[in-house]
């Protein structure tokens, strides 16, 4: 038993590579100066003799390093001229709290540059005002603090860099005062609604109230993010209130029928809804401002519709474009099409007498208003693009 | 003393139906209050003259006809199925309760007014509900069970009475919900628990009513010669994650189901009384439109809905708030670094910029 071979693994911890048995050359070079007296294998490190038996692992290379100074179990012909190894214990309590407060200082200075302590200070107070629930929402749930500071700083980004979005006819919409956006709506995914919503904010300072479908507030998450965003549910009762409210409100009349409409379509504004936008607008004699919206039918070209998925999930459809699924989440990256964004002209409502709203005729004909004039714009202004990505 | 009213009070063995009682026989154009309930309330009635009549039979009729009443306060509408002995005792109190008063008050000459503690949960609460109700507004999905069908069927039988006896004032209060250290609902009971659970993906608009208030509303429309419907409420809305941060409470996050069953596990335990339309409640939330109770009713109450909140969650230990503390620290931490000198950066750490950019 005591005799079985045992083939050593690695340098069992002393300097140089080979057999083991002698220091290489160059280690007893870098030794002390001179060439280190040889010596038998057992004197040095930790294990004495042989291993205990056959296929025990040799010792861990760190092994060598111990709190306690080797000493060699057997006298040698001469003991090592080494300096016993040493580590001191470090400060039981790790780094000291002044290195910490330092670094982290360093670290803000980087971060904030040389105003960084009311710029940290300011930050920490956004960060426990929003854990312990001390800000205000409006009555329909929205969130402006987290909308500036967090979904418009995300969305902006795309916005400016991705679609390269080009605002017209910005001075179109009113400075303050209720106002009604209505918009053309494509592109499979609503991005169009976030992009106006950014670029309104980006150069009016508004916040546009969209509403959405009730679809969107049934669904977990979504809604929230409509909710915390300035969403409401698109009824006549919410889009009046907000109206009264002197709020800027966005539709997309068009819904479902626009969004997920074939990309052989695209451009051809579908159906305007009933026109409860514009008896809303008529009720509380808000202008009508119509907004083109060209690029965003090039995001994700709806070439497909997996119609029985659609209806086991209760959704208008399914989406099948050249790259979902195809390539799975990949797909979801939308194509980077130039985006332009005309607001048009805006179609007074307050010069109607008392009970126009409820004149179906009319409410029609202000209706085929908008959507001529939306459709107008989206021919001139594909005229106009170069390409669809540039 | 021979003027004034006479008030009779139904469901005063209940806290706040108690309290209700006692604050009216204090006001001086009421003479007399009558208590009504089937158990002896608990607390003191003070000036209440307490009747032990059960509201479901018709000796009801003869308390109204025997002490000249001319106003009946209806409070007696029961949300929490426990306390009530289960939700068949529940749903027969509340609304063959209510049939029996509504005759009795029908066959009573002197009568003139009539107000009714109604809720906001007839509203319900879905994906489809508009932002803020008002009173002329239908749930968009009619309740099919529960405290919110009683309540449904409960405003019927009273728009059927004020058709009837036209002659009386009726006033119906739609209450939101309730709240303060005191109050004892399914919606306090939700939020003592020490881990709030949550739908997931959902964050509800809800609004509270403190106790107060409701107290003082309801003393308001009783004194005061105003009919009709009103929604009341404090002002403004707070999210349920709000809520639940300002509690500095742990939430749990649940699908809707796990939350539903989480609930009937609770209620069963009778931990809390989670009723299975607050599911509804907690994922959608509702909102109530109040212009009318200031226009109309003249009402303002004295808590807004966070303040209301507040004054609740003070009586609650926090459970959470970690993060907070932590934060806390951090800025602690800051302010006394600020009071000392920096230590000196090396050179090579400093910021090369400058700050010209800035």
């Amino acid at each position: 038993m005591g005799d079985a071979e045992i083939i050593p693994i690695g340098t069992r911890g002393r300097p140089g590579r080979g057999t083991g048995k002698q220091p290489s050359s160059a280690a007893r070079d870098l030794a002390a100066g001179r060439p280190a007296p040889r010596r038998p294998q057992s004197t040095t490190g930790p294990e004495t003799g042989p291993g205990p038996a056959a296929g025990s692992r040799p010792e861990p290379v760190e092994e060598s390093v111990q709190v306690q100074p080797v000493q060699p179990v057997e006298p040698g012909p001469a003991p090592a001229p080494r300096v016993p190894v040493t580590t001191e214990d470090r400060d039981p309590r790790g780094i000291p709290l002044s290195d910490w407060l330092a670094a982290f200082q360093h670290a803000a200075r980087e971060v904030f540059g040389d105003e960084w302590e009311p710029q940290l200070a300011r930050l920490l107070a956004f960060l426990r005002r929003r854990v312990t629930g001390d800000y205000a929402v409006d009555e329909y749930g929205f969130d402006q603090e987290i909308t500036e500071r967090f979904f418009m700083a995300a969305l902006r980004p795309i916005a400016e860099k991705w679609f390269r979005i080009e605002v017209r006819g910005i001075e179109n919409v009113p400075a303050d005062g209720g106002a009604l956006v209505v918009s053309n709506h494509s592109g499979t995914i609503p991005v169009d609604g976030l992009m106006t919503m950014v670029s309104i904010h980006d150069h009016t300072g508004r916040f546009l109230r969209p509403l959405g479908a009730d679809l969107v507030f049934r669904m977990p998450v979504l809604s929230t993010l409509a909710r915390k965003g300035g969403a409401t549910l698109a009824c006549n009762e919410d889009a009046e209130r907000m109206l009264r409210g002197g709020e800027l409100v966005g539709v997309w009349p068009e819904g479902f029928k626009g969004i997920g409409k074939p990309y052989s379509d695209r451009y051809k504004l579908q159906r305007f809804g009933r026109g409860g936008f514009v008896s809303a607008a008529l009720r509380t004699g808000v202008p009508i401002v119509p907004l083109s919206v060209v690029g965003a039918e090039e995001i994700y070209p709806l070439v497909g519709n997996v119609t029985w998925l659609a209806r086991l999930l209760g959704l208008p459809y399914v989406p099948v474009t050249p790259l979902f699924p195809w390539l799975g989440p990949l797909g979801l990256v939308p194509l980077p099409s130039k985006w332009l964004l005309e607001f048009g002209e805006p179609v007074r409502t307050d010069e109607y007498d008392e009970g126009a709203a409820d004149d179906p005729m009319l409410v029609f004909n202000v209706t085929d208003q908008v959507r001529e004039s939306i459709q107008q714009t989206l021919y001139t202004l594909l005229m106009q693009r170069q390409s669809v990505f540039r | 003393m021979t003027s004034g009213r006479v008030v009779l009070v139904t469901g005063v063995s209940r806290d706040l139906g108690r309290r209700f009682a006692r604050s009216l026989a204090a006001e001086p154009s009421v003479r007399r209050v009558i208590g009504v309930d089937v158990v002896p309330p608990r607390g003191d009635l003070g000036d209440v003259s307490f009747v032990r009549a059960d509201i479901r039979n018709p000796v009801i009729a003869k308390v109204i006809a025997k002490e000249d009443v001319d106003t009946v306060v209806h409070m007696s509408i029961i949300s929490t199925p426990a306390s009530a002995g289960g939700r068949g005792t529940m749903k027969e109190l509340n609304v063959i309760g209510t049939m029996q008063l509504l005759a009795a008050c029908q066959k009573a000459p002197s009568l003139q007014h009539l107000v009714v503690k109604s809720t906001t949960t007839v509203y319900g609460a879905s994906n489809r509900d508009p932002a803020m109700f008002t009173e002329d507004m239908e749930p968009r999905r009619a309740p099919r069970s529960g405290y919110a069908k009683d309540v449904a069927e409960i405003e019927g039988y009273v728009r059927g009475f004020a058709r009837r006896r036209s002659d009386v004032r009726v006033t119906q209060l739609r209450c939101a919900n309730v709240i303060g250290p005191h109050v004892t609902s399914p919606i306090t009971s939700y939020f003592r628990l020490p881990v709030i659970p949550t739908v997931v993906g959902y964050d509800p608009r809800l609004q509270f009513l403190h106790e107060d208030d409701l107290l003082a509303v309801l003393r308001h429309a009783t004194v005061e010669d105003v009919p009709g419907t009103f929604n009341v409420a404090g002002d403004g809305i707070l999210m349920l994650s709000q809520a639940v941060r300002r509690l500095r409470r742990p939430s749990l996050a649940l699908p809707a189901p796990a939350v539903g069953s989480l609930g009937s596990v609770l209620r069963r335990a009778r931990v809390a009384d989670f009723s299975p339309e607050q599911l509804a409640f907690l994922t959608y939330g509702r909102g109530v439109d109040t212009t009318r109770m200031r226009t109309m009713l003249g009402y303002e109450p004295a808590y807004t809905t966070a303040e209301a909140f507040a004054d609740f969650g003070r009586s609650l230990p926090a459970t959470g708030g970690h993060a907070d503390r932590v934060l806390a620290a951090v800025q602690d931490q800051l302010d006394r670094g600020a009071a000392r000198p920096l230590p000196t950066l090396p050179a090579s750490a400093a910021p090369t910029g400058g700050p010209d950019h800035g």
